[in-house]
């Protein structure tokens, strides 16, 4: 069993040091049944998932008049801001220094020294990507009901509805936004999937479109979600995404990507170029359930396969970075420098995507681009598991990859349409060729 | 290059006579220029064009009232290139120039690509951006590229896509440079994604866009001399613009509710910005309210142990929601209840860089139960001015 000392983030109040909590009628107005009768929060219901979510069929909006600041932001932002003013976080992420590090990537460095305070070391197992649920770890239903924003509903209805005082309906468990009391940026929330039901961290398509959807009803692409696998830096056993504003690109956001293939259902899967950490970028497919379904099945084929992940869900829900990584199973195994431990810096989600969490002002003084890159990319699978991996997805998704036909050549020649070749009878680990193609570089 | 001697946009003031004058002069010597460009001012919420050419809204399909006032946006459509479009919202962010292949759509809802060349114009003595200037010159990649496809399904034809195009045509009538109509709608739906995604422009087309740019520039700087002194008339606007980048504009311009921000660090905490709806709410035109002092919204009824109250809070750093009788500018110059809050704003350093303050008409304050409290929206306004302001890493204080 592979195992790492860590400390945990503290993301609620009510979090203690992974004792079993025993104390029940708690009087702490949490989400467990003891307390449940009578809650209520806000309810955000979005509108139903068009069909054509991210291949818009209309060609222009011609209202395309900048719109004020959605709903949804507005909601998040507001009940944030009121938490924040309550003072119920750790402490003030935006008086956290941060700054862009300078080079080609644009690294985002901030120092938080308040983020790890409080807490020992504990360990986690990282060789397991599923795991049970265990009701006596922490877990979100054990959280103050003060620190939930509302609720959040993938809608039936064609136009948004809010319920500013909804109770919360144990038979139905809700979908709920909370604040993570460890903010490391401002508007730092979590979302976690019919929380009542207690369901352990792993990705199933409805919770993935769920995440997809609000990113994509928080219209703003500084509003990113995030996943954690455990083994890749998830430290609850409990669904839960995550999300924050950062108002500038992510270096992930930026790479160069290489097309690979393209779905039955015009997902185009890409990998990204010049980034430390090889990961996926998933894109396009005719509608928002056809990009967010591509990814789960990718992500159920990793779990499957006991390969830890991170998920990136970006620019309004219109591409979902997926990254296979292999930094805590390196750890474990005593194969990480001490240098880099040191620094106590966790390459989870945010980390990956090149915004860096540091801890120590001598590691923020001398952040670089070097330093930087060589964390992420000790996080990184080799380029020959990479490939394994690969594989493997493409034949969960149920499409080969092309160029293991035509090397070299041009794959979308032959495919005009955009239709998939269904060739998948390849093996698991069977490397893919993907040397010389000539597919169109997407250039920073 | 420096074109103004001020902060200010050559095109949207029109108070006084000799401005909105020059204002035409400049749009008649524009005008003239043969190519397809938009000017944009920052300053403006929303970043909405403010001036388009001839050869733009020919290119378009669009007529001057259709665009004038719209944001880049409205010209993109699905298959617009998602990272062409972050690395415009980066260069403007960044205030630097750039140039990108991009898809855009005429009115018609036909696609076509073009060169987008962007370049900020600086005023001459703080430095700051006060327009951006987009060059787009028409690719003519398409019908080449199918014609290839459809004689001799040739592979190289593929690489068209992605390789730099021979030059072909005649550039120096591109106004009506559009020979790669792709309106057919087999184009739209049965190529998928694959042939939207990039498209470069030949090395003439790129020098093309360079020349229209310097055209642009070397016009609106020639207005400038013309005209300097003049625009440089208002100090003190000047002074409340100061502290805030166009990227930083830019992102308070989103927020459509009232609030000003304030900057602790000048003597007697002048409003430095103050949102559209901050206007219409008192009445008061931006450049008499940009440098002042809150307090010109009290009167004689105004309760001063209120404004003692917010003092103080100020001072300690501290939120404050008050309640507070306020005097309008609005042409009955009636007074309101003025639902106030004020935060403290840190910028990327974690230092208090403003302070914010959100009004919301206490008589206006909606009770309909399916929109989100007032005080929600309120906060809302803090925490997005908070993330602008953190995000904005040009601040300086």
């Amino acid at each position: 069993m592979l195992k790492i000392k860590r400390v945990p983030t503290v993301v609620s109040n009510y979090q203690k040091d992974d004792v079993a909590d025993e104390s029940v009628g708690c009087g702490r107005n949490c989400l467990g049944a003891c307390c449940i009768n009578g809650a209520r929060l806000p309810l955000y219901a979005c509108k139903k998932l068009e069909k054509s979510g991210a291949v818009e069929k209309l060609v222009i909006s011609h209202e395309a008049k900048e719109p004020p600041v959605a709903f949804l932001e507005s909601l998040v932002l507001g009940e944030w801001e009121d938490r924040f003013q309550r003072g119920l976080f750790r402490y003030d992420v935006t008086a956290c220094e941060t700054k862009v590090i300078p080079g080609k990537y644009g690294f985002v460095a901030q120092l938080n020294e308040g983020r790890h305070l409080k807490k020992r070391p504990t360990e986690f197992r990282v060789d397991k990507v599923l795991q049970a649920f265990d009701g006596n770890k922490f877990n979100f239903t054990k959280v103050g009901q003060e620190e939930l924003l509302f609720q959040f509903d993938a809608g039936e209805d064609d136009q948004v509805q809010f319920f500013p005082c909804m109770p919360i309906d144990p038979e139905n468990s809700p979908s709920v936004v909370a604040i993570n009391v460890s903010p490391i940026e401002y508007g730092h929330v979590l979302l976690i999937p019919r929380v009542l039901d207690c369901l352990p961290q792993r990705i199933d398509h409805k919770s993935l479109l769920l995440a997809v959807h609000m990113t994509a009803e928080a219209a703003n692409p500084y509003f990113r979600l995030g996943y954690n696998s455990l083994g890749a830096f998830a430290t609850i056993n409990h669904l839960h995404f995550q999300a924050y504003y950062l108002a500038m690109p992510f270096p992930l956001e930026k790479a160069p990507s290489k097309k690979m293939v393209t779905t039955v259902n015009g997902v185009k899967i890409s990998e990204l170029l010049s980034y430390p950490v090889r990961s996926l970028l998933f894109e396009g497919g005719h509608s928002m359930q056809d990009l967010s379904d591509a990814v789960s099945d990718a992500c159920v084929c990793l779990q499957n396969n006991n390969i830890p992940f991170n998920i990136l869900i970006s620019d309004c829900g219109r591409q979902i970075f997926l990254m296979p990584q292999c930094y805590a199973e390196k750890q474990a195994l005593g194969e990480v420098s001490p240098e880099l431990l040191e620094t106590q810096v966790n390459p989870a989600v945010w980390e990956i995507s090149g915004h860096m969490v540091l801890k120590r002002k001598e590691d923020y003084e001398g952040a670089s681009e070097e330093n930087a890159w060589r964390l992420l990319a000790e996080a990184s699978l080799s380029e020959e598991r990479f490939k394994e991996v690969n594989a493997l997805i493409f034949e969960a998704i149920g499409c080969s990859n092309p160029e293991e036909e035509l090397e070299g050549s041009t794959v979308h020649q032959q495919n005009p349409s955009g239709s998939v070749n269904q060739k998948s009878n390849r093996t698991h680990g069977d490397p893919i060729t993907n040397g010389t193609t000539s597919e169109c570089l997407v250039l920073q | 290059m420096s074109l103004t001697e001020s902060s200010k946009s050559v095109f949207t003031e029109e108070e006084e006579k000799e401005e909105s004058f020059n204002a035409l002069w400049i749009k008649e010597a524009l005008d003239e220029l043969p190519h397809n460009f938009t000017i944009t001012d920052p300053f403006i919420s929303g970043h909405p064009i403010v001036f388009a050419s001839l050869g733009f809204l020919k290119m378009t399909g669009y007529s001057k009232e259709e665009v004038i006032g719209k944001n880049g946006k409205f010209f993109q459509g699905p298959k617009t290139n998602r990272r062409s479009i972050m690395e415009i919202r980066e260069a403007i962010r960044e205030e630097r120039s750039i140039q990108v292949s991009l898809l855009n759509y005429r009115k018609s809802g036909s696609p076509f690509w073009m060169l987008f060349h962007m370049s900020p114009v600086f005023g001459k003595n703080d430095g700051k951006v006060i327009h951006f200037v987009a060059v787009q010159v028409p690719i003519s990649r398409r019908e080449h590229h199918r014609k290839l496809r459809n004689v001799s399904g040739d592979l190289s034809d593929h690489f068209g896509s992605c390789r730099r195009e021979v030059c072909f045509g005649n550039f120096v009538h591109q106004d009506r440079a559009l020979p790669l109509e792709c309106d057919d709608d087999d184009d739209d739906d049965e190529q998928g994604l694959e042939d939207w995604e990039h498209c470069e422009a030949s090395e003439s087309e790129k020098l093309k866009a360079v020349e229209a740019i310097n055209n642009v520039l070397s016009i609106l700087k020639r207005y400038i001399e013309l005209s300097g002194r003049l625009v440089c008339g208002k100090r003190y606007c000047l002074r409340g613009a100061d502290c805030l980048s166009s990227s930083l504009v830019i992102s308070l311009g989103r927020i459509k509710q009232s609030f000003v921000l304030t900057n602790p660090c000048l003597p007697d905490m002048p409003i430095v910005y103050a949102s559209d709806a901050f206007l219409t709410l008192t009445g008061y035109k931006r450049q008499e309210v940009l440098g002042q002092n809150c307090r010109f919204l009290s009167g004689v009824d105004t309760d001063f142990s209120v404004l003692y109250e917010m003092k103080e809070c100020i001072l300690k750093g501290q939120s404050c929601t008050v309640q507070i009788l306020n005097y309008s500018n609005r042409k009955d110059k009636s007074t309101f209840w003025n639902l106030l809050h004020i935060s403290p704003v840190r910028n990327a350093s974690g230092k208090t860089a403003y302070f914010v303050g959100v009004q919301v008409e206490a008589s206006c304050r909606n009770t309909e139960s399916k929109e989100l409290r007032p005080e929600t929206k309120q906060l809302s306004v803090v925490g997005a001015v908070r993330v602008a302001v953190r995000s904005s890493f040009m601040v300086t204080c």
